[in-house]
């Protein structure tokens, strides 16, 4: 223990020590840079730095995924066992690896060489199988072995040669019947001399806070992260609301399997997300401006930096409104509101009792803004060319585009931009089609639903696929062709939602351990007497009695999936 | 200001702004609770307590909610029973309920069946006692958070304690398992006050069920203060 070396630790540190306790995550992702894990002196010098109790700093670097108590590899691979990439062949995938490196999964070498690891979505579902080697994005991954070597290799650098797809960065595949939002995406990021003068947030400067807000509130604009609360409506709140100190947060957490729209956005289109953030800072009075990154999307925190960097030289931003990138460490659930302003704070990413909303309450109990990066995309749009003509395109019930996240069994999976009204069908066919025949569409993620070919007229709209219950959630369209068995698609719903329920409250904590364990069952065909009925209660307890959003929908698949194929579920 | 709601289809008159478990209690209506206690900030977190709200897609819990005028609220519905017997279910599945009687009562009042998730990974813990004034057995921890939080800002503010893992893995743990001793810990033992089950138990009582005799401890306890 005594030969580590606490000297480089404190001009890491440096920075984050007048941030308090709220600099506890960057200064533990400082920490973890040096020694590549976090040793308990470590731990313990950064919490007598930062004032945080110790045993608070422990119980952070313990709740998230991406900080280590123990030794690990210099070189970590990641790799994604999630649903798209499992298609892929995924899990052989990561045996092959382990194998080759004489590991077992979430082993390290005995000379700390390299850590292979099983990991959640990353994000890069269109490109599967993916993975994430150390800071670099790994996609559409084949196996090259000769005798001596095996390792990753990646189509991308075969096929795609532009200079602006750096290694370690994913390539953004773009489609669509219209190009509103992705106007500047699919070719590399766009620079603030490309992307041009911040139009939109010139001319809200020349509106008052109330106009913009009216603005917004009239074209109808509802949040993209999932919950499709009008945006308008939550602008006024946090407009309205007391306080000396107002905050807007963008939501880039984007961790919900089966998405990775908010990716491409960031990468190619940085700037935009900075002037929605602007605009709504100028319409609520905020001061300062947060963008939350999902820590496994390292290679966007460049790109972001250069923009932010080019905003401020362009004066954009200042010190009446200056944004800070902050960094997740690997929890689904920080994706939630209150726990991403949790997460800022420098806590444990436990999602907090609603009411008191955000927009009074939020990020350091102050009024916040939180939107997702798709629903600030919307905003520049909308103030300069007016909620009417932003108004022209989707229905009257859902206004706008949207842009969905397709993967899986289709020919070109990607990020595809489409007026709401557009059928499941018509999607499925800009997106080359269904590899195979059509069995069913993991609709709105994880904690979506599933759709079979009953659903292909039905219209993306909010309104039409609440009434087929269907939730938009946030744009996922995971397709599975017939020779897909879902009961291996099931369990690896059930993985997930164990994998990352934060353990708060008890329906959720021990609810989604238990689904886990049945669809285990159900995958190994192994099911028990009543393990349908069991299933069940324990979904609509999930539904009806937890605490937050993740609980509240993690039987949701689930369920529409015993609905559709009861056979599945009962022992034969 | 008095507030009228109807509660079970009986009329209750509550003060403004107070909890439907509050207003429950007074009119004497049971509405079961784990992790409220007086003492501690309400987390909400156990939902044992929820009920069914005319007008809400979900259940909420009686312990934060707010009473409010001409409210409908059902603390015994279908749906209201489903939940706490599954989470009671859940509960029998996952941890060593021996030393919690208030939950077995619960148990029992709601038919919840101990055995009915069977195969299930239980949350196991080895004894910790390495203090000489409590003993911890996390296999018996229910996961209320009281400890911490009379350990925190609710009263002590001794940041002893805090949380391991998270999700089913969570439990109640100090800075990289240091020993209690090893900690910030006062010894205060107001953890121990509030815990609801045997998961935190005085030293003397663990070691009466251990089978020592009284003398026994006080010569125990002598020894250590000499050793001090
Ligand atoms: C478990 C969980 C995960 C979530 N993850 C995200 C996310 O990654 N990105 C996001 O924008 N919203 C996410 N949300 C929704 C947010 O809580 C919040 O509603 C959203 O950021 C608000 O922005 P919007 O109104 O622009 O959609 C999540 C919600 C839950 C319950
Ligand atoms: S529903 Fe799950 S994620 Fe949400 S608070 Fe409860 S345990 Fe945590
Ligand atoms: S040890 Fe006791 S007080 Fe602490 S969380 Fe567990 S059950 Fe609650
Ligand atoms: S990156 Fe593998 S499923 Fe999303
Ligand atoms: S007593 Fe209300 S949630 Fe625990």
């Amino acid at each position: 223990m005594s030969e580590i070396n606490l000297a480089p630790l404190t001009p890491a540190i440096e920075k984050f020590i007048p941030l308090g306790r709220s600099g506890l995550l960057p200064a533990l992702h400082a920490a973890q840079k040096i020694y590549g894990w976090l040793p308990q002196e470590v731990a313990a010098e950064v919490a007598k730095s930062l004032r945080v109790p110790l045993a608070d700093v422990h119980g952070v670097i313990e709740f998230y995924s991406l900080f280590y108590n123990e030794p690990v590899g210099r070189k970590i691979i990641r790799v994604c066992t999630d649903q798209a990439c499992a298609l892929k062949n995924a899990d052989g995938l990561l045996r092959h690896l382990c194998d080759h490196h004489g590991l077992e999964p979430n082993q390290t070498t005995p000379e700390r060489t390299l850590t292979i690891e099983p990991s959640p979505c990353l994000g890069l579902c269109e490109q599967a199988p993916a993975a994430l080697v150390d800071d670099k994005a790994e996609t559409n991954i084949s196996l090259v072995t000769d005798s001596k070597v095996s390792r990753l290799s990646s189509k991308r650098q075969e096929t795609f040669e532009s200079a602006a797809y750096e290694l370690g960065r994913p390539r953004s595949i773009v489609g669509g019947s219209l190009r509103l939002l992705t106007a500047n995406c699919g070719n590399g990021t766009t620079s603030l001399a490309n992307y041009g003068e911040y139009a939109a947030l010139n001319k809200a400067l020349t509106m008052s806070s109330e106009e913009v807000v009216n603005e917004i509130k009239a074209s109808g604009l509802v949040g993209r992260g999932g919950a499709a609360f009008p945006t308008g409506v939550k602008w006024e709140g946090a407009a309205n609301a007391d306080g000396d100190q107002k905050y807007v947060v963008c939501n880039a957490d984007e961790s919900e399997p089966g998405t990775f729209k908010d990716r491409v956005l960031l990468l190619d289109d940085p700037h935009r997300t900075i002037e929605g953030m602007c605009i709504a800072s100028h319409a609520i009075g905020a001061t300062k401006g947060y963008i939350y990154v999902r820590g496994e999307y390292p290679y966007i925190l460049p790109v972001l930096e250069t923009a932010l960097t080019e905003a401020r030289a362009a004066g954009y931003l200042d010190e009446n409104f200056d944004i800070e990138i902050r960094v997740g460490a690997g929890a689904y659930i920080c994706g939630e509101e209150t726990a991403l302003f949790e997460s800022i704070e420098g806590k444990r990413g436990f999602p907090r009792v609603k009411p008191p909303f955000p927009t009074t309450n939020g990020l350091f109990d102050k009024p916040t803004v939180i939107n997702n990066v798709e629903t600030l995309f919307n905003v520049p749009f909308i103030i300069a060319k007016g909620a009417a003509d932003y108004r022209k395109v989707g229905t009257e019930k859902s206004p706008g585009s949207k842009l969905f996240c397709v993967s899986g069994d289709v020919a070109k999976p990607g990020v595809y931009e489409v007026p709401f009204g557009v059928t499941l069908r018509e999607l499925l066919e800009m997106s080359g089609g269904v590899t195979g025949n059509l069995q069913s569409v993991l609709f709105g993620g994880a904690a979506g639903a599933f759709a079979t070919s009953d659903h292909l007229d039905v219209k993306l709209t909010f309104e039409d696929l609440r009434a087929a219950g269907l939730p938009l959630g946030s744009g996922v369209v995971m397709v599975f062709n017939e020779t897909r068995d879902m009961r291996d698609v099931l369990k690896r719903l059930g993985h997930f939602f164990a994998h990352e329920s934060c353990g708060k409250c008890y329906p959720c904590q021990m609810g989604t351990q238990r689904q886990m364990e049945i669809l285990e069952r159900v995958a190994n065909k192994v099911t028990l007497p009543d393990d349908a009925i069991r299933l069940q209660d324990v979904g609509w307890t999930m539904t009806d009695a937890s605490l937050c959003g993740l609980g509240q929908t993690a039987a949701s698949a689930v369920l529409s999936a015993m609905k559709l194929w009861p056979s599945l579920f009962v022992e034969r | 200001m008095a507030i009228t709601f109807l509660m079970d289809g009986k009329e209750i008159t509550a003060e403004d702004g107070q909890t439907l478990l509050d207003a429950a209690r007074e009119n004497g209506i049971h509405i079961p609770t784990i992790c409220f206690h007086e003492a501690t900030t309400a987390n909400a977190l156990c939902r044992i307590c929820v009920v069914e709200v005319e007008g809400m897609r979900l259940l909420q819990p009686a312990c934060i909610v707010k009473a409010a005028a001409n409210q409908k609220v059902q603390t015994r519905s279908e749906r209201v029973v489903r939940a706490r017997k599954t989470i009671l279910e859940m509960l029998a599945s996952t941890m060593d309920l021996s030393d919690a009687p208030e939950i077995l009562t619960m148990m029992d009042e709601y038919s919840a069946d101990a055995s009915r998730f069977p195969d299930t990974q239980r949350r196991e813990s080895e004894v910790k006692d390495d203090n000489p004034m409590y003993v911890r057995d996390y296999s018996k921890c229910l996961l209320c958070w009281r400890c911490v939080q009379v350990c925190a800002e609710d009263a002590q503010y001794t940041f002893a304690i805090n949380f391991d893992g998270r999700g089913y893995e969570t439990q109640i743990g100090t800075f990289f398992e240091r020993t209690i001793p090893e900690t910030t810990c006062v010894l205060c033992g107001q953890c121990v006050g509030v815990c609801p089950t045997g998961a935190l138990k005085p030293k003397r009582e663990f070691l009466l069920e251990q089978g020592m005799t009284p003398d026994q401890i006080s010569v125990l306890n002598t020894g250590r203060k000499k050793r001090k």
